[in-house]
């Protein structure tokens, strides 16, 4: 038994070696535990929150549009959808097939929603079709039991119910697209999120949107929802009142017809866009319904626009409109008396050129008053002359004219008025002495938008008070709204004379026979309207038809036609609106924008006394402003 | 802890043991440890059940009862027995193993089990203990010198490397390392020269690059994917980074019995098997975590002093084999749940949800307890009388 010796000896030593193995062994757990769960406890702790908790993001309810008087122009309806849960469907084929027994599912449907069941996880609800009727929901929920998996959601979706009304100044929402996110606001993640793409739903979007709120979900590891932790309500969007009077505005649109027109009428002192309508229009529900790719092309290559606001996004030369701006600019230069005449025989020339007036034979000895009423070219082509285009021009943008009016509404064009630098650095050239006299008469390059031109006449009936149009009645912040403060506009910087005398040659136009709107006048008493006509020409008439005779308007093609324009103000005696009406390719001021002018301020003015007889003027916002002012 | 019994030691030459006096020596401080264990596990599974014995808690404890009964039925068959039977439970192993080859039941991707229809036998667990068995007889008899022989080494290492072959063609990583690290510690012990480990292991680590091809693509893809967790973390790397969140979530003194989120909804795999520590862990922390270790090593102590007790090599080495293989069993099952090694199929001994391994696990430390009771029977070499 030597050897066992030996062994014993052997195998203790071996045995404690191993133990000192085993113990580093040991050690080194003890030193990863510590590690996970003392050094790293901290950041795996947040690991399985994260895991645990998924925050979902609960829909506010978008603001509603409202027009001056409370009508709701913009509001928000449930949008019932029908879901499917393919894990409690036993056949997901046999379920779409009962379900189109009820309702109508396109190949298309179907072929989406088995596109989707395969992505998702099987609880997750699919969307087999939006938008159902009421009846069609019923219809479901009777078959509920033959329908396993199918359940009815109700959703929101954005609704217009005046339609076509207003549509310009409402704009729409739809889907948020790649272009759009920009602002961070994690509302914009959610797959039925809509945002305002145009009019006041885009300029307010932030306001309307409101705040999303957050419900903290515990979800398992497959993500299905256990339990609610916590849930914090959002805040709903602003309501947004507008200025606009949606009665006036349907009288505006239907008056407007069929015409490709725009109108636009203001309260002279606040702003206040009462009525701003621009035909032909659309229906913003089609957007949020989804257009069809002819609807989408109808609208989009219709020669008449009806997606474009031209109130504020068309530009025409204003013509004879311009002219009071053209007179403010040589009274205030002192280059012409109001008693000086101007002797008009149908045209004048500047060098070699011939300049023609609208009458043929000519307006005869006429001074200003004369030839605002007569609307004499050769009177206006003399005076622009004599004080140089770019003091007119100058005028002209404090009138607010070839600038940006600052209206709270997307894709305003400030239009054109041409200066001699402009000339040079737009299109290299030097300006010709022609060129004073052509764009005196509001041709040539000046451009000017419907809009605009109601604020030109806003601000030379007001007495000169840079007033800036504007369509929601309170002050939108992105979270608030608080009542508008009572304006404070800075001045034109033009005498009151001046102004005065511009005034009187515009009631000549409407109230004096001969003035070239008398036939669309305001009998009236205390209503009466003091306009302007104008009527802009879009092609060049050539020598040989002046000898021949000018064409009349019915005898060219559509785009070859005048533009009608009429810019007014009322009452005459106390002036309180400004209007501007411009009729695309319609034909002559005087014969088709002033009466319909006409009809509106009338219709206008009628609403407003019948709304002060009622007494309901401190719903007015002028009655607020005495409160908060 | 162990009494030295002075009715035994008094009669130091007597070769057979009545019932009486075996039942007598049963060392009850060793169940109480086992029983300890196991009752982390019943625990652990009634709160993997969301408070519930069923499905997995009540089945456990069964197991268990079970297995003690087999332990003591074990224990006190005389260690010589055992001996002279282990070749033939050796051989036993082999065919089974090679039946499961042939028609064996699919299972989790490998084909491990043989349904008996009352049982599902795992050859494998059986391997495990007749190449302890196995070994501890083959060395039983050997001098140091015939240690130091190579071509005395040589028939040893062929009985080993046969069934390595054939569980790693099952393929189970898991147990193919284990019975490899179980018997070279029962080499070491029987007092191998270490040169020749080296010698070994140099050759092993040379030869990867060929076992690399032998790899299923799933244990390639778990061997990638625990030298770096992170480049997948939502695909295979899932289970580790999520077992990793739940240990550390743990901290100090974890988040509460039942109260494991990361168990409780789902995000651990496994949890009443392989991954039950981490739901531990997760519910007990760093404390709960240091409790359990230390009953392991309390067990492992006890293994070593019963080896260390024992007058007969063969009790001395089955004892040693068992244990290392018990804490082979522990420290792979924690040591992979931590992300230090490789995710290989291996339980948490006695505290995992799985029949087999507990059953097997027991009659193990049923053959030390026996090397216990029988430790100071002088046995011969061939397992006879003292010759």
């Amino acid at each position: 038994m030597y050897h066992d010796n030996d062994r014993t000896k052997l195998f203790s030593r071996r045995a404690l070696m191993l133990a000192s193995g085993k113990g580093a062994l040991i050690s080194a757990l003890i030193a990863r535990m510590y590690y996970l769960q003392v050094v790293e406890a901290d950041r795996y702790t947040m690991l399985s929150e994260e895991n645990r908790v998924a925050i979902r993001l609960l829909l506010p309810p978008r603001g509603l549009i409202l027009d001056r008087s409370g009508i709701a122009m913009a509001v928000n309806q449930h949008n019932y959808r029908v879901l499917v849960v393919s894990e409690k469907s036993p056949s997901l084929d046999y379920t779409l097939d009962a379900l189109s027994q009820i309702i109508t599912l396109t190949d298309h449907d179907r072929a989406r929603v088995t596109k989707e069941v395969r992505r998702r996880r099987s609880f997750v609800p699919i969307t087999v079709r939006e938008n159902l009727s009421w009846e069609e929901v019923a219809r479901i929920e009777v078959n509920a039991p033959d329908l396993p998996g199918v359940m009815i959601d109700v959703g929101q979706s954005r609704f217009y119910p005046l339609e076509h009304l207003g549509a310009h100044i409402l704009g729409y929402v739809s889907a948020v697209s790649e272009n759009d996110q920009s602002d961070n606001d994690p509302l914009e993640e959610l797959p039925g999120f809509r945002i305002g793409k145009a009019g006041v739903e885009k300029i307010y979007d932030m306001a309307l949107r409101g705040r999303g709120g957050t419900s903290q979900e515990e979800v398992n590891a497959v993500g299905r929802v256990m339990r609610e932790l916590e849930r914090r309500e959002g805040e709903p969007g602003v309501d947004l009142a507008l200025t606009l009077d949606t009665r006036l505005q349907e009288y505006a649109a239907q008056r407007l017809g069929d015409e490709s027109a725009a109108v636009v009428v203001m309260d002279i002192h606040t702003g206040d866009v009462i009525v701003m309508a621009s035909t032909p229009s659309f229906d913003p529900n089609a957007f949020n319904r989804g257009l069809t790719h002819d609807e989408w092309k109808e609208l989009s290559t219709n020669p008449r626009a009806p997606l474009q606001n031209k109130a504020i996004s068309g530009t025409f030369a204003p013509g004879s409109t311009f002219k009071m701006v053209v007179a403010i600019a040589a009274l205030e230069a002192g280059v012409i008396s109001p008693e000086q005449t101007v002797l008009c025989r149908g045209h004048t020339e500047l060098g070699s050129i011939k300049f023609h007036c609208w009458k043929k034979g000519g307006h005869g000895s006429v001074d200003l008053i004369n030839a605002i009423k007569g609307s004499c070219d050769v009177y206006f082509y003399e005076i622009a002359r004599r004080v140089g285009f770019d003091k007119v021009a100058e005028v002209a943008n404090r009138f607010g004219l070839g600038v940006h009016t600052g209206i709270d509404l997307p894709n305003e064009r400030p239009g054109l008025i041409p200066t001699r630098a402009w000339k040079r650095k737009a299109l290299k050239q030097p300006w010709h002495p022609g060129e004073s006299l052509i764009n005196g008469i509001g041709q040539g390059y000046c451009l000017t938008t419907p809009l605009q031109l109601a604020v030109m006449t806003a601000r030379i009936a007001n007495g000169g008070q840079q007033v800036v149009p504007h369509v929601a009645r309170d002050l939108i912040t992105e979270k608030d709204s608080a009542p508008r403060p009572a304006p404070n506009w800075p001045s034109c910087g033009v005498s009151q004379r001046s102004l005065m005398l511009v005034r009187k040659g515009m009631n000549a136009v409407s109230n004096e026979p001969g003035g070239t709107a008398f036939r669309a006048r305001i009998e009236q008493d205390g209503m009466w309207l003091s306009g302007k006509t104008g009527t802009a020409q879009v092609r060049r008439i050539t020598m040989r038809e002046r000898e021949t005779g000018v064409k009349k308007n019915d005898e060219l093609p559509w785009k070859e036609r005048d533009h009608a324009l009429f810019v007014a103000y009322a009452p005459e005696d106390a002036p309180r609106f400004s209007i501007a009406v411009v009729v695309e390719h319609g034909g002559g001021g005087s014969a088709v924008a002033a009466p319909i002018a006409r009809d509106i301020m009338l219709e206008v003015q009628k609403r407003e006394r019948a709304r002060v007889a009622s007494g309901q003027n401190c719903t007015d916002h002028a009655c607020d402003h005495k409160e908060h002012g | 802890m162990l009494r030295p019994t002075q009715r035994l030691s008094s009669r130091l030459n007597r070769t057979e043991m009545s019932w009486r006096e075996k039942i007598w020596q049963i060392n009850w401080s060793l169940i109480a440890v086992l029983t300890a264990i196991a009752s982390v596990g019943f625990l652990t599974l009634y709160s993997a059940a969301k408070g519930s014995l069923e499905p997995w808690a009540i089945k456990q404890m069964i197991r268990f009862a079970m297995g003690i009964g087999l332990m003591i039925t074990v224990a006190v068959v005389d260690l010589r027995f055992w001996m002279r039977h282990a070749y033939i439970l050796y051989a036993v192993s082999i065919v089974l193993l090679i039946a499961v080859d042939l028609k064996g039941t699919i299972g989790m991707g490998a084909q491990r089990w043989i349904d008996l229809g009352f049982i599902q036998l795992q050859p494998s667990e059986i391997m495990k203990i007749a190449m302890i068995l196995t070994l501890a007889r083959y060395f039983h008899g050997a001098s140091v010198q015939d240690v130091g022989r190579p071509t005395f080494l040589i028939p040893p290492l062929l009985l080993v490397l046969l069934p390595v072959a054939l569980v790693m063609k099952q393929p189970d990583l898991g147990t193919a390392m284990m019975v490899l690290m179980s018997s070279g510690a029962i080499f070491f012990m029987a007092g191998v020269r270490i040169w020749k480990f080296a010698l070994l292991l140099a050759g092993g680590l040379g030869s990867i690059p060929v076992a690399w091809q032998f790899l299923h693509d799933y244990q390639k893809k778990r061997v990638i994917i625990f030298l770096n967790p992170d480049q997948d973390p939502l695909g295979a790397g899932y289970h580790i980074t999520q077992s990793k969140i739940a240990l550390g979530s743990g901290g100090l003194f974890g988040k509460g019995y039942m109260n494991g989120t990361q168990s409780g909804l789902n995000f651990l795999p496994e949890k009443q098997t392989d991954f039950i520590f981490t739901m531990y862990g997760e519910e007990w922390g760093l404390m709960g975590g240091l409790f359990l270790l230390g009953l392991y090593v309390l067990l492992t102590a006890f293994g070593y002093a019963i080896a260390m007790r024992c007058r007969a090599q063969f009790g001395r080495l089955v004892a040693l084999g068992i244990t290392t293989t018990f804490f082979l069993y522990f420290f792979i099952n924690t040591a992979m749940v931590m992300g230090l090694v490789p995710v290989v199929g291996v339980p948490l001994p006695l505290i995992s949800y799985g029949g087999t391994a507990m059953l097997s696990l027991l009659f193990g430390w049923g053959l030390v307890m026996s090397a216990y009771i029988h430790r100071d029977l002088p046995i011969g070499r061939r397992g006879g009388h003292d010759d």
